[in-house]
């Protein structure tokens, strides 16, 4: 990508900036990458809450034309039809509220974006989905979504607005106090509008492997939003750089290293993400490929790593055994919960299994290393028991 | 004795004949807590410029380049007992990285000073 116009401005960043001048250029946008440390706002994420700034990323709604004469499940279920083209997802099968991660792919298997679709719970939102896609893939997510259902749906972008992400044990005490009480009653992976500082779209979700929220809020009111959940005992800001040491302890995927549009969603570790109902029609992009790996299992596989010294092992680091190349790291770092280098990479399938020991290769030298279950730190996801 | 710098933050200053090598205040700044380094062995050989050690912190990984030709006479027992957070509490102190016997002394007098170091860090 060619990007040389400077970085677009949060409309949030006199906020930011009272209160950190550590800023960097992310996806096209000046985003905070720290405010107190990585490693004090890490921690505090995952003992309190942290509010992140995410406007950079790719809201938008995904709805039938006006007049469209259907209603309820009709509704939902002409709009999924479109958007399933695309996502492997059994987006039909949405309960009303209900919120389902997965991604774009192209005809090879490979995924082109990851991504949330949400259908909304109120009834008048009959045939609307909620989308939040990747800020740096967002235009050409929107225009592929747009070629592909031309003249049968409209897609509003929102990413004029502010999305903030509140994360952590104390999350659902400071959403509950400073927005509504029935924040705390949501369940994960569950979205819901509320008529609280202006009209404002609330996703029980995140990608810290914590408990939270990500609430979409117009600009007007986001500032005032934003600054009295930072009143709350329980928030703190966190930046970019805490962000992303939370989603590899929590092994998410993140785009552009973990999933990229040669890498299928079986290799990622994401068939967890392709319904039954999907997997049986085999009638979204890439299928052929997708569920073969499915059915006999991919020639190389997502997986955690823990170097078993001190040295992180980071982006492009070659995994070998017995000398021979078997993999490359494809994020790594520091982990500030179990005070240890931690990664995440490819490997080929016959040394995936955990326990395994493999070589880092790291400035040249090898580096013993075992293959780890993923997470490396448990979620925490808000999921209340069936039946209470 | 005077403190020498570089333009990539190391510092380096003379103690009898061997020159005392860390990163400087502002480096340490930048980086944030240090959580994993690695030093040269004792006896390795460095033109000045050559990668000499890595620091690391959770943001990134620092190369740390010989701020003058020489050779390694010896390490920071801290750093090597994996004792890293002395290179933040005190970058220009005990938190040093090496020492080096300088093959060239003349390099040390071409580094910047303590003022022109301080006047550089501020067009950062």
């Amino acid at each position: 990508m060619t990007e040389t116009a400077p970085p677009k401005k949060l409309p949030l960043d006199a906020l930011w900036r009272a209160r950190t001048s550590k800023f960097g250029d992310f996806a096209g946008y000046d985003m905070p990458l720290q405010f107190e440390g990585l490693i004090p706002e890490h921690n505090w994420t995952r003992s309190r809450a942290g509010l992140f700034d995410v406007s950079h990323m790719g809201p938008c709604f995904f709805a039938l034309p006006k007049g469209h004469g259907l209603e309820g499940e009709a509704a939902h279920k002409k709009i999924a039809s479109l958007i399933e083209r695309l996502v492997p997802a059994d987006i039909q099968g949405l309960r009303p509220g209900q919120v389902r991660y997965t991604m774009l792919l192209n005809e090879g298997g490979g995924v082109l974006d990851d991504l949330m679709i949400a259908r909304p719970a109120e009834p008048g939102a009959a045939g609307d989905l909620y989308i939040v896609v990747n800020a740096g893939c967002k235009h050409q997510d929107w225009a592929l979504i747009e070629d592909a259902t031309k003249g049968e749906a409209n897609l509003v972008r929102a990413d004029d607005r502010c999305l903030l992400a509140l994360q952590g044990p104390g999350a659902h005490h400071a959403a509950a106090a400073v927005i509504d009480p029935a924040l705390a009653d949501m369940s994960f992976m569950n979205v819901r509008r509320f008529d609280a500082f202006g009209r404002i779209t609330v996703t029980r979700s995140g990608y810290t492997g914590e408990d939270g929220y990500e609430i979409l809020v117009r600009a007007e009111q986001a500032t005032v939003l934003a600054e009295t959940l930072l009143a709350h005992p329980e928030v703190k800001p966190i930046g970019l750089g805490a962000r992303d040491s939370l989603r590899l302890e929590a092994g998410l995927c993140l785009y552009g290293h973990e999933l990229d549009p040669t890498t299928s969603p079986i290799e990622a570790d994401l068939a967890w993400t392709i319904q039954k109902r999907r997997r049986e029609a085999g009638d979204f992009p890439g299928a052929k490929r997708i569920l073969r790996e499915y059915d006999l299992g991919a020639a190389r596989k997502r997986v955690g790593i823990r170097p078993n010294d001190r040295a992180p092992a980071r982006e492009g680091v070659e995994i070998f055994k017995d000398g021979k190349k078997i993999g490359i790291v494809t994020s790594g770092g520091f982990s500030p919960t179990l005070n240890g280098p931690i990664s995440m990479g490819y490997v080929e399938a016959a040394h995936a299994e955990p326990g395994h020991v493999v070589d880092l290769m790291i400035r040249g030298v090898p580096r013993a290393a075992t293959i780890t279950p993923l997470p490396f730190v448990p979620h925490k996801y808000h999921r209340p028991k069936k039946g209470s | 004795m005077t403190t020498r710098y570089t333009k990539d933050h190391e510092w380096v200053r003379m103690e009898g004949d061997v020159a005392v090598v860390g990163i400087t205040t502002y480096a340490a700044e930048q980086l944030g807590d240090v959580v994993y380094a690695e030093l040269p062995a004792e006896g390795a050989t460095f033109a000045q410029g050559a990668d000499m050690a890595v620091v690391e912190s959770a943001k990134t990984a620092s190369d740390v380049y010989a701020p003058i030709s020489g050779v390694i006479a010896g390490a920071n027992d801290a750093i090597k007992n994996e004792k890293w957070e002395i290179i933040n509490h005190s970058p220009q102190g005990e938190g040093w990285f090496v020492k080096i016997r300088p093959s060239n002394k003349a390099e040390l007098d071409a580094l910047m000073d303590e003022a022109a170091y301080a006047n550089y860090v501020k067009g950062l």
